[in-house]
């Protein structure tokens, strides 16, 4: 089973946005190397909806650079589902852009918030360990 | 002229597993034929059988995306960094599973 690693302050960043953003799904990148995620990129999703995002390029663009900067890259995605479970769905698997890439989702669904790592490799869905640093 | 691509990692086996590329072209088109010619396994993940931009992925000339320029008859120049990126999307519309 593969692993994420990350800081607690980093998800709670990521769940912030997802409050942030609610109803909407909110969404962003993680930079990082491998398997250790170093920083998280809240970014705007273009679809501005509550089923569906499309990250925004530019943002993307932003993040990717600013990650090499810090020395990284980016290693995953992250976005939240509001009203249904930390599982992807068949849009987040027909879309994996990157079989290398951490996907995290962020569920709003529950009285508290549930965080889950997945890879996502050829249509199959495997779910990692998600370890605090 | 010889212009930096900057490669997204998904794409980086097809070069060598190099981040950065450079490629010799008057527009993004010719950059992005010069890297097919040079990397094959490049050509099918860029550009469509239609000769289009495939719509998964995204390019940038510097800060602007050649989509809202002028697509593959884009002009570059030298020192401009052009960016592959792959489109990032998805959803909760159809869960496959419930837990």
């Amino acid at each position: 089973m593969g692993v994420l690693k990350i800081s607690r302050e980093l998800i709670t960043r990521m769940i912030s946005h997802a409050l942030d953003e609610y109803p909407l799904e909110a969404c962003g990148l993680l930079g990082g190397d491998a398997e250790v995620a170093k920083e998280v990129y809240p970014a705007r999703n273009d679809a501005a909806s509550a089923r569906v995002y499309t990250l925004n390029p530019l943002d993307h663009l932003r993040a990717d650079r600013a990650s090499e900067a810090a020395g990284h890259g980016i290693i995953g995605v992250y976005h939240s589902h509001t009203h249904s479970e930390a599982y992807p769905s068949q849009t987040d698997v027909a879309q994996a852009p990157d079989p290398g890439w951490h996907y995290v989702l962020v569920s709003l669904k529950r009285r508290y918030p549930v965080v889950r790592s997945y890879r996502i490799e050829a249509g199959t869905i495997v779910e990692e360990d998600v370890v605090e640093l | 002229m010889t212009v930096e691509i900057r490669i997204p990692t998904v794409l980086r086996p097809a070069v060598g597993g190099q981040s950065v590329v450079k490629a010799d072209g008057e527009t993004i088109g010719e950059l992005l034929a010069s890297l097919a010619g040079e990397y094959p396994a490049v050509a099918g993940q860029v550009i469509g059988s239609d000769g289009a931009m495939h719509r998964f992925v995204n390019i940038y000339l510097n800060d602007d995306d050649v989509r809202y320029l002028s697509k593959l008859d884009t002009k570059v120049a030298d020192g401009d960094v052009v960016s592959i990126l792959p489109a990032v999307a998805g959803g909760s519309d159809c869960l496959l599973h419930r837990q």
